[in-house]
């Protein structure tokens, strides 16, 4: 199972990566792994607003359900279209093509309360 | 695919049916409905013989309790028993139409009335209503029932609480009903805990729901406690009849305190399941709840039986008309046919093949809850998946050895879950053959830990992919 | 008595040491005192199965079911003919005692029997996807308005007093645990008129509910209430159709329907005093709308040797896996009888089908003329009917119905049931001149 440096992480095992005007967020490697094959994604609207550990979507495997939970507050700028028809993006690339959502954030603070890539294997190491 | 679609037999012309000849004058149906025709129906044209074999074929691609052993838990696959069915067939019980009058159809309603009194007797409920097509229906009467009482007596109460071995259906019909679901966590020996029910129960607190024995066959010891303890709190407590097979004749939802409750006719009562339905979900309730239940109902006064509409209280109706007859008139059998002696045989016997397998089983595989269960119980195959092989592999592998599988990953509180429950139908003989099978394949999870994993081998097909099932539906031909 | 329980005494004994108990009543040592039965259950000793099917001929000595008159009732479970070899091949015990197809490699008949299932309810209604079955037309038809309700957003129903009165009934009481917001809309002359429903549709509706042929048997001016619908952006038709009728009737996706239910009892099943029935459900090829369907779906797929087979798919929209945040609470379903339903269509096929449309048209239009022949009487629906119809007299309709089943015919549904004066006639293909006649010669001299 992978951990990506200089990503963000949550507990709830998503990322985030900053780039210069947004942030783009996903779930990991080890999320993708437990859920097992997916198969439905459903995201939220462009503009939609979240606070910090909203839930924004849901993704679907064959027989489990798992909501992902905004990391950081802010505004959805765009959502990742294709895995509405390829939803094995996020099996086969976590932390690539298989992102979910860009977010402008509200607070930029924020992502400091979150885990570094080795507390987050240290995170899953014990889970 | 081992037998191709009914589709594929079509040939244009070909024919299967025979009408009598109109005799009547024929109306001018292209005029008189212009723009409500069509001629684009694309249904098989096939002929009676290609129907037969075709369904003949696929018949044999399946698997009943007339097959062998069906060991899945909650699901109470018994025996059909055959006399059931030719009650099922006499046609002047059911060549018989809804809305026909009362006063024509006294032998059925008299049926319905006995099969009523029967249900309460077992259940030390007040009233019956047969409406409810399904065990989810009647769970969701109940809930419904439950709602209303709430609001006829102006107490705004919104929580439905539910313990996390609870079945599915229950917080969606919770969820339906409009309430929200509040789920509780059982304690270490597999029972509610009461100190998270303390702490769930408040002025919200509509209903507690509760299976017992639950889903882990285990029986809640403090059962009078609990329902004390929400009827304090100003709630009432709703029994999950599924499991009824474990207590018929040993113990009664009315004397635990439940105020309501549904039964499984499909499951308690033997009636055929037929492939996921037709199932029937009577619902039994306390007399204060009386008024509630689903219009019309059944009652009988001096010299007839009728269907009462005039329930101003009630919740409505749930079905179009009198809920799944076919199906009652087949418990009616089954419960004639057994008697109440029969019938608590029938609970002592289910608890007995249950114990026996657990006892024999419980070396090779883990029991997460060494407490005493009834009717059922559930095992872990976390041991297994240590060894590489997953609850699911056990369960395909089992169907290579033409025995099917008990229920898996439920409860949701059991890791790796294999829930089982025999019914008192099996016997020794069939119950050491799948003792034997399990024992087997534990060993091939040792020995040969593949072959179990892409188990089956000698199914008509092999494991299915589900997740192309699911990224790619193909719903229809 | 018979319990069909084969251990034997000494087998008993020999499994109670393996648990290591005494007696079987130990195994029940756990159940408090205070809550256990120890009393015998007051039900009367079992009996055999000659003594069964003798009490069970007894009751339907008191029963007078339709073999012995003649009727014409329909109002929502239909007397239609069924084909011999129904019963013959649901009476396979492989399919009638299996359960819900969880292993799907040892339920292959019953899956793909659905599948065949779904695409013939699909074809007759022109829909996309079609479930496989629901418990009955009421509740089918109750579970769509909360379906429309959630896919849009929106809480208010329109429905017209043309749909089923216990339909209408049973969509409210799934209504209420929905809290949705119900618009009656009062028909005249046994239809919708369509300006009712341009004057009650607005943004807020969720769906508005038709029934093709309605209550009264006839046809709502279908296309320009769906033109009205279409007009706005967040309401959904659903459309209640009369599946047999199907043969000849115009698919109900040609109105533009979005979700279509019904009953299909009048598939291959017969009346069993109104359950079990079948009721189905299909909708839009839309994945939107997929999200939010209720009930099994079978799907074709391929086996790890790459052999096409079929599957339960789509589950994370049911109980057993979303839990309180599923579409519906549906687990048993009507699989047997969507079987019988599918025998009955194939059986059938297109042509047959359409014989068995045409022929109920043509009988009930046969017998509509007479009855409008006759002084006294007169045939209420105005517009196109189709094989059901209002049979209005200057007698109280109680007061003919009565006489007329003193004549051994039930000449329909006395809408006295539901508040009218009147009787809802249904003729199917299963009807004769000879019987159709008789009724005619017995109201003229009522």
């Amino acid at each position: 199972m992978s951990v990506k440096d200089g990503l963000y992480y949550s507990e709830d095992h998503e990322w985030v990566r900053e780039e210069e005007d947004c942030l783009v967020i996903g779930v990991t490697d080890f999320a993708q792994e437990e859920l097992g094959d997916i198969v439905f994604v459903e995201l939220p609207e462009v503009e939609e607003e979240f606070e910090k550990n909203d839930g924004f979507g849901v993704l679907e495997s064959v027989k489990a359900v798992s909501d992902t939970f905004i990391p950081v507050s802010g505004k959805i700028l765009e959502v990742n279209e294709n895995l509405i028809d390829n939803p094995e993006l996020i099996n086969d690339d976590p932390y690539g093509e298989g992102w979910l959502i860009k977010v402008d954030p509200a607070d930029d603070s924020e992502l400091d309360e979150l885990l570094s890539a080795e507390e987050y294997a240290e995170f899953i190491e014990e889970e | 695919m081992e037998e191709k679609l009914i589709k594929d037999y079509s040939s244009s012309g070909r024919k299967g049916y025979s009408l009598p000849p109109l005799e009547v004058e024929k109306s001018d149906l292209e005029a008189e409905l212009t723009g409500y025709l069509r001629d684009d129906l694309e249904l098989p044209e096939v002929s009676e013989v290609d129907v037969v074999r075709h369904y003949t074929a696929l018949s044999e691609m399946n698997y009943g309790v007339d097959s062998g052993i069906y060991p899945l838990g909650s699901c109470t696959m018994k025996y059909n028993p055959k006399r059931n069915e030719r009650v099922a067939r006499i046609a002047g019980l059911t060549n018989i139409h809804p809305y026909q009058p009362e006063k024509q159809l006294q032998g059925s309603l008299e049926i319905l009335y006995q099969l009523k009194l029967d249900l309460a007797e077992i259940s030390a409920m007040d009233e019956i209503t047969l409406q409810p097509a399904s065990g989810a229906h009647g769970e969701f009467v109940s809930l419904m029932i439950v709602k209303k009482y709430f609001e006829e007596r102006e107490e705004n109460r919104t929580k439905v609480i539910v313990p996390d071995s609870a079945h599915g259906t229950n917080p969606a019909s919770a969820a339906m009903a409009g309430f929200d679901v509040v789920e509780i966590a059982s304690n270490e020996r597999g029972m509610v805990d009461l100190e998270a029910l303390a702490e769930a129960l408040d002025e919200n607190t509509a209903a507690l729901m509760l299976t017992n024995p639950n889903t882990l066959g285990i029986f809640e010891e403090d059962i009078l406690k609990i329902t004390e303890m929400v009827h304090q709190a100003g709630g009432l407590v709703y029994y999950d009849g599924a499991n009824m097979n474990a207590i018929m004749g040993y113990a009664k939802p009315g004397l635990m305190d439940f105020d309501l409750m549904h039964f499984n006719l499909h499951k308690t009562f033997s009636t055929p399941h037929g492939g996921g339905g037709p199932g029937s979900g009577p619902v039994g309730v306390k007399d204060f709840l009386a008024p509630y239940l689903p219009r019309p109902l059944l009652k009988k006064d001096e010299e007839k039986y009728y269907w009462d509409y005039q329930r101003p209280k009630s919740i409505g109706k749930v079905h179009s008309f009198y809920g799944n007859y076919g199906v009652m008139l087949r418990a009616w059998a089954y419960i004639k046919t057994l008697g109440g002696r029969g019938l608590k045989k029938t609970t002592e016997n289910a608890v007995l093949n249950a114990n026996y397998l657990k006892a024999r089983l419980k070396k090779d595989f883990e029991l997460p809850y060494a407490e005493d269960s009834l009717h059922e119980f559930v095992l872990s195959g976390s041991r297994q998946k240590e060894e590489g092989v997953s609850t699911l592999q056990i369960a395909k592998r089992l169907l290579d050895y033409d025995q099917y599988a008990p229920t898996i990953y439920f409860p949701l509180v059991v890791k790796e879950a294999m829930m089982i429950e025999p019914t008192e139908t099996e016997n020794i003989g069939t119950l050491d053959h799948f003792i034997e099978t399990m024992l087997t394949i534990s060993r091939e999870i040792k020995e040969d830990p593949e072959l179990v994993n892409k188990a089956p081998h000698s199914t008509t097909v092999r494991k299915l992919d589900e997740t192309k099932a699911a990224r790619n539906p193909d719903l229809h031909w | 008595m018979m319990d069909y329980i084969s251990n034997t005494a000494a087998e008993k004994d020999k499994m109670l040491q393996e648990i290591g108990l005494k007696e079987v009543k130990d195994l029940f040592q756990m159940i408090p005192e205070a809550v256990s039965a120890d009393e015998r259950l007051n039900i009367e000793s079992g009996i055999s199965e000659l003594e069964l099917m003798r009490r069970a001929q007894l009751q339907a000595g008191k029963n007078k079911s339709l073999d012995q008159q003649i009727s014409f009732l329909g109002a929502g479970a239909y007397d239609h003919y069924l084909p011999g070899i129904i019963d013959a091949l649901i009476s396979r015990s492989e399919f009638y005692t299996a359960y819900t197809p969880y292993q799907a490699e040892l339920s292959q008949g019953t899956l793909e029997a659905a599948y065949e299932y779904q695409s013939m309810i699909c074809d007759l209604t022109g829909m996309g996807i079609a479930n496989a079955s629901m418990l009955d037309g009421g509740s089918a038809a109750a579970e769509a308005v909360t379906m429309a309700a959630r896919i849009t957003g929106n809480s208010r129903v329109l429905l017209p007093d043309t749909v089923n009165p216990a339909y209408r009934e049973v969509i409210k009481t799934y209504g209420a645990g929905a809290e949705l917001e119900f618009v009656d809309l009062e028909s005249k002359q046994q239809i919708i008129n369509p300006a009712q429903i341009e004057k009650n549709i607005n943004d807020q509706t969720a769906v508005v509910v038709l029934q093709y042929p309605n209550f009264y048997g006839s046809l709502e001016k279908m296309e320009e209430i769906s033109k009205m619908i279409k007009n706005k952006k967040n309401t959904l038709l659903l459309v209640i159709a009369n599946p047999i009728l199907l043969g000849v009737l115009k698919a109900p996706a040609d109105f533009g329907a979005d979700i279509v239910v019904g009953e299909a009892q009048n598939l291959g099943n017969g009346l069993n005093y109104g359950g079990p029935n079948l009721g189905f459900m299909a909708c839009k090829d839309d994945r939107r709308m997929l999200r939010q369907l209720p009930g099994r779906i079978v799907g074709k797929t391929t086996d790890v040797d790459g052999k096409e087979g079929f599957v339960l798919t789509l589950q994370t929209r049911e109980q057993h896996i979303r839990r309180e945040k599923a579409t519906s609470n549906i687990c048993t379903n009507e699989a047997l009888n969507a079987l019988m339903a599918t025998i009955y269509l194939a059986t059938m096929g297109k042509e047959g089908l359409k014989e068995v449309g045409e022929q109920c048209y043509h009988k009930a239009h046969y017998l509509a003329k007479k009855i409008n022949g006759l002084s006294g009487f007169e045939v209420l629906n105005q517009d196109n009917f189709f094989n059901e119809f209002v049979l209005k007299s200057e007698k109280e309709s109680t007061e003919v119905f009565e006489e007329l089943l003193q004549e051994e015919i039930i000449v329909g549904y006395d809408l006295k049931n539901i508040g009218e004066n009147g009787i809802l006639v249904c003729v199917t293909e299963k009807r004769t001149k000879a019987e159709m006649d008789k009724l005619v010669e017995k109201l003229e001299v009522l």
